[in-house]
């Protein structure tokens, strides 16, 4: 086993974000910077959730933190975490050897695939809030959920033309495989050059799992998360009201209309709902009420999204 | 004649969903060809898949269609020709004969002369034929669910298209599906083979070139494959054995090309955890198949089953990285366990006011009362039939029963929901009789499962998915055609079931059962009994293998109390190859005929019946041994033994048979008539207590 342990050990977490973004750059990829309000998923990324829309090819990578209160464990446990980093490559159209590709990137963090067992499972997804979904596999590395493999088909509740290829990779998970380490925590982030000196995830991570488990478990404020619930809903529902008004804009007006303004307002709700839902704040006969709410603004921005789109070509066709 | 092969290569096709794909393929692909004449009905076809592949070969097929030749009648000739020269009509028949106006024939016919044809078809080539009907079979083949891949969205299939190989012979077909043209390429396993083409020269050389590029295209095959792999790596260790189950060889067949299996373990204190949960995640969530020793107790190791071929060296990474996953999950659930116990089940119970049942039909905290009124009204019932049941074990079973749904470990591995209340139940101290029920709630889960073990398990059983029923339907959400998204029709059946054969007899009734759960809404209890009462047709077929007239004729007789509409069935189908038995259900339609037709004729009513009116001697025997018979039938019936109560009734056969060869029913004597309808009725009633036997569909 010690042969094994010494082998994968070469990559350290940012040594694999490095490779697998070089990687995704090389096949033409826009690598993008993680985006800066709070999301559950890589999916939940303007960069994927609006960018699949309407006819216009992506090509785009990006490591995105994840925030899910309710899977935190206080540090406790060793496989799960309240943030997790997720690196979503979206390829519009999807290229024809796009399984191909992924497998090649496996090879590229150092997965020799004549020495292990890879499968690719049926795993359909699905973000109801979103009226999105998409069908495809987990993907199985030695009996390991590396990667969510999807052929997105809906979005906003929006027929895609051309669908969407979405890779997820679970880093920390790949990582704690490569190093072949029991506890997420123990996983080597960075080692200093000159000292030797490693740099573990518990080191640059324990300490905000702790904190925002209590926080989303113990310490939020009911009562205030409410307000910033409705404050937010408020905003958006504001905007997506004016947005009916797309078409007596004029072009430069049209342009600047904060959609992506709106949908940052959505993904607060939807943030806000995870840490009330966390909390055990949210009663039976409300989650669905407040569910049917986040999914209004959510989807309404889609919409927006793609008429903002369809008018500002057809401004620019006359 | 030629062999015809063709393969559909597919990104990989859900393993669920293949098997039906194969078969519907192949069934499409046979009588395409036969419905095009390009083979003889019965035609000798094979059907081959992966979780790449798809594809059908079939035998001797034509390399052409034969022409069809056919004898047209056209227009008269008074129509045809006008003044000796042709007409629309008779151009427009020449037309679709295919020939020259001056090359039409005449005929005589009764009507006079007509135009005619012999119009020659061609037959098309195979490969012509092949290349545009194919194509279409393909689009039908059905998909639990399916996608798009293309640009313009032109067609939806399971997964996207990746290559079409089709040959006839050594000649490619013209096959063209999801943006791709056949060709006589196929490909081999994905990582031992790599994307080389592999070139097929004729339809014969697919499965050993599949095989030689580490491709087991033979489904059959591959399973074989796997179960003595299976076999002989447990062999390694002495005294071990894997756990049959067959449907995770079939899962983990249809997830592989080129099965191997590798032999890993965990550490031995991991065996503390109840063998439900190690089983569960080594099945459920890993698809490692369990192993036991000797005394089939479960031993620290399990079964993988890949999907590649390596050398030891490879073999060792990767039984390391499975190892180091159930270790990861066996401790998930270890953890999960431990941090339940901080809060008891009883403690549980005020939390379920947070998990939505359904979301109009509130929480589970009010499902949880709902059950307990219900389970405490069936128990009443049941305890006044003298079934030995624990009511105070019940209520607190009741109680407990959903408190699980709060747990990491349920949270964690729903399907163990019901399993692992009822093992916190007996970690926490609660009784046997308790923590039996609440593990049992959701028995059974299909036909092939068992019923609960005790009483207290059967009822609490019942009162839970009769809720769910009364809930539902009383939502008007009942199961409609092939709909039934919240499993209407299993939870339906599982009451059937568990009322049929609950080892202690546990006498409720289905309407006893619909009212308890439909309160005083009668209207609602009277659909939901119907809805069971239909659960218990399909119960006597499905399960119990009963004739579909043997059914009807039991049911046509009551179709409220199950165990006894079960052995009524029985007993009608012990019988029913009798001669005297089948003698006596024609009587008995004929009886019933004649009751029929008597009806509302008039008839003085029964209180004036025999009384002074001379009987024909074989009246007069038939009323004896009929009265005899009803003596012995009805003692019969109090020991529910339907079996001799049928044979009792079948020794009336030659009194019946006589009575109907010398005795006219309808005598116009009115006092007569009736006195021998009485006696009919009497001896139909009797009958009809077990089965209406006109029902029954005599051979012959």
């Amino acid at each position: 086993m010690q042969a094994i342990a010494e082998k994968k050990a070469a990559h350290t977490f940012q040594e694999l974000l490095f490779t697998l973004q070089r990687f995704w750059a090389d096949q033409g990829c826009v690598l993008q910077q993680p985006y800066d309000v709070e999301v559950g998923a890589g999916t939940m990324s303007p960069d994927t959730f609006l960018r699949v829309l309407g006819p216009k090819p992506v090509r785009i990578a990006y490591a995105q933190p994840s925030r899910r209160p309710a899977d935190g464990r206080y540090g406790e446990n060793p496989n799960r975490l309240f943030r997790h980093t997720q690196l979503q490559v979206i390829l519009k159209p999807p290229p024809v050897r796009i399984q191909e590709l992924y497998l090649e990137s496996l090879t590229a963090i150092g997965i020799d695939l004549s020495q292990h067992d890879i499968k690719f499972e049926e795993d359909n997804w699905e973000w109801p809030v979103g009226g999105a979904w998409g069908v495809g596999w987990q993907v199985m590395l030695d009996g390991l959920e590396i990667t969510q493999f999807t052929y997105f088909q809906q979005c906003g509740g929006m027929d895609l033309d051309p669908i969407c290829g979405e890779i997820t990779y679970g880093l920390e998970r790949i990582a704690g495989f490569l190093q072949d380490v029991d506890s997420i925590y123990d996983i080597v982030w960075a080692v200093e050059p000159d000292t030797g000196r490693k740099v573990t995830y518990r080191e640059m991570r324990l300490a905000e799992e702790e904190q925002f488990s209590a926080y989303s478990f113990d310490y939020a404020d009911v009562t205030k998360l409410w307000e910033h619930l409705n404050l937010y809903e408020a905003e958006c529902l504001h905007l997506l009201e004016e947005a009916k008004t797309f078409e007596k804009m004029d072009a430069l007006k049209l342009k600047r209309f904060p959609v992506l303004g709106a949908y940052e307002l959505a993904l607060k709700c939807s943030h806000v709902f995870n840490l009330l839902d966390a909390r055990g704040a949210i009663s039976v006969t409300e989650r669905v009420g407040v569910m049917a709410r986040i999914r209004t603004l959510v989807v309404g921005v889609a919409r927006i999204y793609a008429a903002q789109g369809q008018q500002i070509s057809e401004l620019a066709k006359k | 004649m030629a062999e015809f092969l063709f393969e559909i290569g597919l990104e990989e096709i859900p393993a669920r969903m293949i098997a039906g794909a194969q078969a519907e393929l192949e069934r499409r692909a046979v009588a395409m060809l036969e419905r095009e004449r390009l083979v003889a009905a019965g035609a000798a076809s094979r059907s081959f898949a992966t979780p790449r592949r798809l594809a059908v070969w079939v035998a001797n097929v034509a390399e052409q269609q034969e022409d069809i030749t056919e004898d047209l009648v056209g227009p008269s000739v008074k129509v045809a020709y006008k003044d000796g020269a042709p007409t629309a009509a008779a151009a427009a028949f020449a037309k679709k004969a295919g020939i020259a106006i001056d090359a039409l024939k005449t005929i005589a016919t009764p009507k006079g002369e007509y135009l005619a044809a012999t119009s020659i078809r061609q037959g098309r080539s195979a490969t012509e034929v092949i290349a545009e009907e194919l194509p279409k079979e393909l689009a039908g083949i059905y998909w639990a669910k399916n996608m798009y891949w293309r640009a313009g969205r032109p067609e939806r299939f399971v997964r996207p298209v990746r290559w079409l190989l089709a040959l006839l012979g050594s000649k490619p077909v013209n096959v063209s599906f999801g943006g791709y043209e056949a060709g006589d390429v196929t490909y081999g396993h994905r990582v031992l083979f790599g994307e080389k083409p592999i070139r097929l020269k004729s339809p014969g050389e697919y499965e050993q070139a599949l095989e030689k590029s580490f491709v087991v295209a033979d489904v059959e095959v591959r399973r074989q494959k796997i179960r003595k792999a299976l076999d002989k790596v447990t062999r390694t260790v002495p005294g071990l054995r894997w756990r049959e189950d067959e449907a995770l060889v079939e899962t983990v067949t249809q997830l592989t090309e080129w099965p191997s299996v590798v032999l890993g373990g965990f550490e031995a204190e991991y065996l503390t955890l109840p063998e439900e949960v190690l089983v569960t995640v080594m099945r459920d969530h890993q698809k490692y198949f369990a192993v036991e020793d000797k005394d089939g107790k479960l031993a620290p190791y399990f079964l993988a089953v890949l999907n590649t071929e390596t050398d030891e060296a490879g073999l060792a990474i990767i039984r390391h990285g499975n190892e180091r996953v159930l270790r990861a999950r066996f401790n998930d659930a270890r953890f999960f366990w431990e941090f339940d116990q901080r809060l008891s089940l009883k403690d549980r119970v005020d939390l379920l006011k947070n998990v939505t049942f359904q979301k109009d039909l509130g929480s589970y905290a009010a499902k949880t009362t709902r059950v307990r009124k219900l389970a405490s009204a069936l128990a009443g019932l049941a305890l006044e039939r003298r079934c030995e049941l624990n009511p105070v074990a019940l209520d607190e079973a009741a109680l407990l029963a959903k408190a699980d749904l709060t747990s990491e470990l349920v949270k964690e591995f729903t399907e163990l929901q019901g399993v692992v209340g009822g093992l916190y139940a007996r970690a926490q101290g609660f009784g046997a009789a308790t923590a039996d029920a609440i593990y049992d709630q959701y028995k059974p889960v299909s036909m092939e499962d068992s019923v609960p073990r005790t009483p207290e398990g059967a009822v609490l059983a019942i009162a839970d998915k009769a809720d769910t029923i009364a809930g539902m339907f009383g939502l008007g959400m009942e199961p409609t055609g092939s709909k039934d998204p919240f499993a209407l029709r299993r939870a339906a059946n599982g009451i059937v079931k568990i009322l049929a054969e609950t080892a202690v007899a546990l006498p409720l009734t289905l309407g006893e059962v619909a009212s308890a759960a439909c309160g005083q809404n009668d209207t609602l209890a009277e659909k939901v009994r119907g809805f069971l009462a239909e659960r218990l047709e399909f119960y006597l077929r499905e399960a119990r293998g009963q004739a579909y007239d043997v059914v009807k004729a039991v049911l046509a007789a009551g179709a409220d109390d199950v165990r006894d509409a079960v052995a009524r069935a029985e007993a009608v189908t012990a019988v029913r190859g009798s001669d005297d038995f089948a003698a006596v259900s024609a009587a008995f339609k004929r009886m019933k005929n004649i009751l029929h037709q008597s009806e509302g004729s008039g008839e003085p009513d029964e209180a004036t019946h025999s009384e002074g009116v001379a009987l024909h001697p074989a009246q007069a025997v038939l009323a004896d041994e009929a009265q005899g018979a009803r003596l012995r039938v009805t003692e019969l019936l109090g020991r529910s033994d339907y079996v001799a109560a049928l044979e009792t009734i079948a020794t009336l056969r030659p009194h019946v048979d006589k009575f109907f060869e010398e005795v006219m029913v309808l005598d116009p004597d009115p006092a007569v008539r009736q006195s021998r309808l009485v006696l009919l009725a009497a001896i139909v009633d009797d009958i009809r207590r077990i089965a209406d036997l006109s029902e029954i569909v005599v051979a012959g």
